[in-house]
């Protein structure tokens, strides 16, 4: 390769401050930055903007470094935005973000790494890597920010990726990020949080779903009690979301959830806040950062959606991929196709997604 | 840019900063500059220096061909075109359709080249004017543009050339070829960016795209860009000097990188004729590669090279001309057009033969991963 031989870290850089940083920090650092920002939604989408890619572009001009753009449009529309689209006509509420952080911004950018003679990845993504002193094995850690903490996406990082990662501001708070861009002069030091999805801008989700698969919309169907007593009706299940009390068009009186989305049957199901308590949940095609399952009754904080704090349970890995959640109080809104998170104080043991029944 | 070409628009820049519309002696000196400048342009393809209008290059001139030239001729409402046009034809060219006008778009060959007989075939009485890419921007590829203009002319028809990638690589008297519109860019043969020009002859008077003060002869407004004047025009110059020496150093530059991919590589393609085409263009399938991986990893070892067509943001799609040849969406990501020009030598084409069978190699091995 070239005469420098400075190690080459490639990282991933959005055009917001944080992936700002994380490059001014990797290069603080010694090695040879090469940004690359990763179009992977259409115009339409807030993430990989033309105004996005500029802003990148002109962090990686400041801080001297190399800066691509890769074009990942296709494989993302075919890896995350239908199955996103078909999670929620299955019933299911998708968190396509994981899909994204894990095969995107870290396998396809670890493959780009390896041509480019890199042979790590850097992000800026509020998480930790260390080593475990015990087993030598990496650990995937909560930020020490633990309001921006994004691990929630991160759970299916295995040992191989683990050891080509970097998290720089894993041990940062948000506004020392901020602070320290701010007196790098980058352009970016002052740009708003990203919320939401990247390809949701106006978090119409329904509207994207049928944007997406137009010939596969349910169609009008009945809303019901848990008893099959039909109380209204709905424009598709796609609509709804276990947990949700908004939207649901009812005359009667009293306060009624989504506790259930019947797919086959094009059916929303209702019922009282408490019928949407769960003791049990069943989790599938779980991954373990360590690369092997703990033994039964490993007991866990489990988060069961973004942002959600954690219910104390206790894990029952199975022999296909599941794991059985039995948690210590009943738990709310547990809403199939979301991830289920575990945790061991502020290492992440694994996690999986979080299916309707156990046969299912 | 080439220094000569630099060292002539500082002088401009230092020496010749009056307004051509002027009076005082400096307005002069600048109008003189730009009819200098005008002469050395229209020397180089031996048209009149009348002919020549200044612009901001060639997507200004083929915008100011199709949208302005074509309706004053008032032949009638029909275009005859090909579907391997640049984009500063084609979107013009979307514009007339959406305005009513009808526009043939007539299929290249696998090697990239087009049948006159398929030209002649599609003019009809009402066509207003055939608008053809000389060289093809991405393969290089030359179409028979002598047989065509020779059967249009005979026809009467008017042939509006967009020769941007031509201009400066290969020789082109147009006074051997009934053309009657050509648009050029300065930068694409040792110019600056941003300037360039629209070779009008028997042309009918026009509305000016721009409106303005009346300068070019009231078909261009706006106060000209004498430095960027002055240097197209020494790129000129250089080109009439140069032309025969470029052809043959640039093609054998060319013709060494061919054989030693050949020798390195496997799973190689040439795409376009390769008897047709540019000499300093070599537009190369890789088979099993992603040509933006490729092209990234060659610029991090100082080696630009180009693929598909790069949008706004610097994210690159699958090119449309490849695709018009025949080529599968799959053959035409994992492609590259490797250029040679100015200052590249054998040395500089044996380091890129030394770096990318193992690049070609590792993006093949991320491709399956």
């Amino acid at each position: 390769m070239s005469g420098a031989e400075r190690e080459r870290v490639v990282v991933a850089m959005s055009g917001g401050v944080d992936s700002s940083l994380a490059a001014a920090l990797v290069v603080e650092g010694g090695a040879e930055a090469i940004g690359v920002t990763m179009h992977l939604a259409g115009a339409n989408s807030r993430c990989c903007s033309l105004a996005d890619a500029d802003d990148a572009r002109r962090v990686a001009e400041r801080l001297g470094i190399r800066f691509y753009v890769a074009n990942y449009r296709e494989r993302f529309r075919e890896e995350v935005m239908l199955p996103f689209a078909d999670s929620y006509l299955a019933g299911r509420t998708p968190i396509p973000c994981v899909t994204c952080n894990t095969r995107f911004k870290f396998d396809y950018l670890l493959e780009r790494a390896r041509v480019f003679g890199a042979a790590r990845v850097a992000s800026g993504h509020y998480a930790r890597v260390d080593v475990d002193p015990s087993t030598g094995l990496r650990r995937l850690r909560r930020a020490v920010d633990e309001a921006k903490d994004q691990t929630y996406f991160l759970f299916q990082l295995g040992q191989v990726q683990l050891r080509a990662l970097e998290f720089p501001l894993g041990a940062l708070t948000k506004a020392e990020v901020r602070d320290r861009a701010r007196s790098l002069g980058l352009v970016t030091a002052e740009k708003p949080e990203s919320q939401e999805i990247c390809f949701v801008p106006d978090g119409d989700y329904a509207g994207v779903v049928e944007s997406l698969r137009p010939d596969a919309l349910p169609g009008a169907g009945d809303v019901v009690d848990g008893q099959g007593r039909v109380l209204g009706r709905h424009e598709g299940v796609h609509r709804f979301t276990v947990g949700q009390r908004r939207g649901l068009g009812l005359a009667s009186t009293g306060r009624r959830y989504v506790t259930g989305l019947d797919a086959g049957r094009n059916r929303v199901i209702v019922g009282r806040a408490s019928d949407l308590a769960t003791e049990t949940a069943w989790v599938s095609d779980v991954t373990w950062v360590a690369g092997s399952p703990p033994p039964a009754g490993t007991r866990a904080r489990v988060r069961v959606r973004y942002r959600h704090e954690g219910a104390m349970a206790t894990l029952v890995p199975g022999c296909d991929g599941a794991t059985r959640v039995d948690f210590d109080e009943p738990v709310g809104s547990v809403a199939p196709g979301q991830a289920a998170v575990f945790d061991a104080g502020d290492v992440v043991l694994g996690g999986g997604w979080l299916r309707g029944e156990p046969s299912e | 840019m080439r220094a000569e070409v630099v060292a002539s628009m500082e002088r401009a820049l230092r020496e010749v900063w009056g307004n051509p519309s002027s009076v005082h002696a400096e307005g002069s000196r600048a109008r003189e500059a730009v009819e200098r400048a005008r002469s050395e342009v229209a020397a180089l393809l031996a048209v009149e220096p009348g002919e020549v209008i200044f612009t901001g290059g060639a997507t200004e001139a083929n915008n100011t061909a199709l949208l302005q030239v074509a309706p004053a001729l008032d032949r009638g409402r029909h275009v005859v075109t090909s579907n391997v046009e640049h984009p500063s034809v084609e979107a013009p060219l979307e514009a007339l359709e959406a305005r009513g006008w009808e526009v043939t778009r007539l299929p290249v060959d696998r090697d990239g080249l087009l049948d006159p007989g398929d030209v002649t075939a599609a003019v009809r009485a009402d066509t207003a004017l055939v608008s053809l890419i000389w060289a093809n921007n991405e393969t290089g590829v030359i179409q028979p543009m002598a047989s065509i203009a020779a059967v249009l002319a005979e026809r009467g028809v008017p042939l509006h050339v967009d020769a941007t990638q031509a201009v400066g690589k290969i020789p082109l008297a147009i006074d051997a070829f009934p053309i009657d519109l050509l648009a050029l860019s300065a930068h694409k043969f040792g110019g600056p960016k941003g300037v360039g020009a629209l070779i009008a002859r028997r042309a009918p008077v026009f509305e000016p795209l721009l409106r303005g003060g009346g300068q070019e002869r009231r078909l261009r407004g706006g106060t000209e860009n004498v430095p960027g004047i002055v240097g197209l025009a020494r790129a000129c110059a250089l080109a009439r000097e140069e032309l025969s020496s470029r052809e043959t150093e640039y093609a054998a530059l060319r013709d060494r990188l061919w054989r030693g991919l050949q020798e390195k590589v496997a799973g190689l393609r040439r795409n376009g004729s390769p008897e047709h085409v540019l000499p300093n263009t070599l537009n190369v399938t890789f088979e099993g590669t992603a040509g933006e991986l490729l092209l990234q990893a060659l610029d991090l070892e100082g080696i630009a090279v180009s693929s598909g067509a790069a949008c706004a943001s610097g994210s690159i799609e699958p090119s449309r001309v490849l695709l018009a040849m025949g080529l599968s969406p799959e053959e035409a990501r994992g492609t590259l057009r490797l250029s040679v020009g100015h200052g590249i030598d054998e040395a500089a084409i044996d380091r890129v033969l030394a770096l990318l069978p193992d690049l070609v190699t590792r993006v093949r091995a991320a491709e399956t991963a």
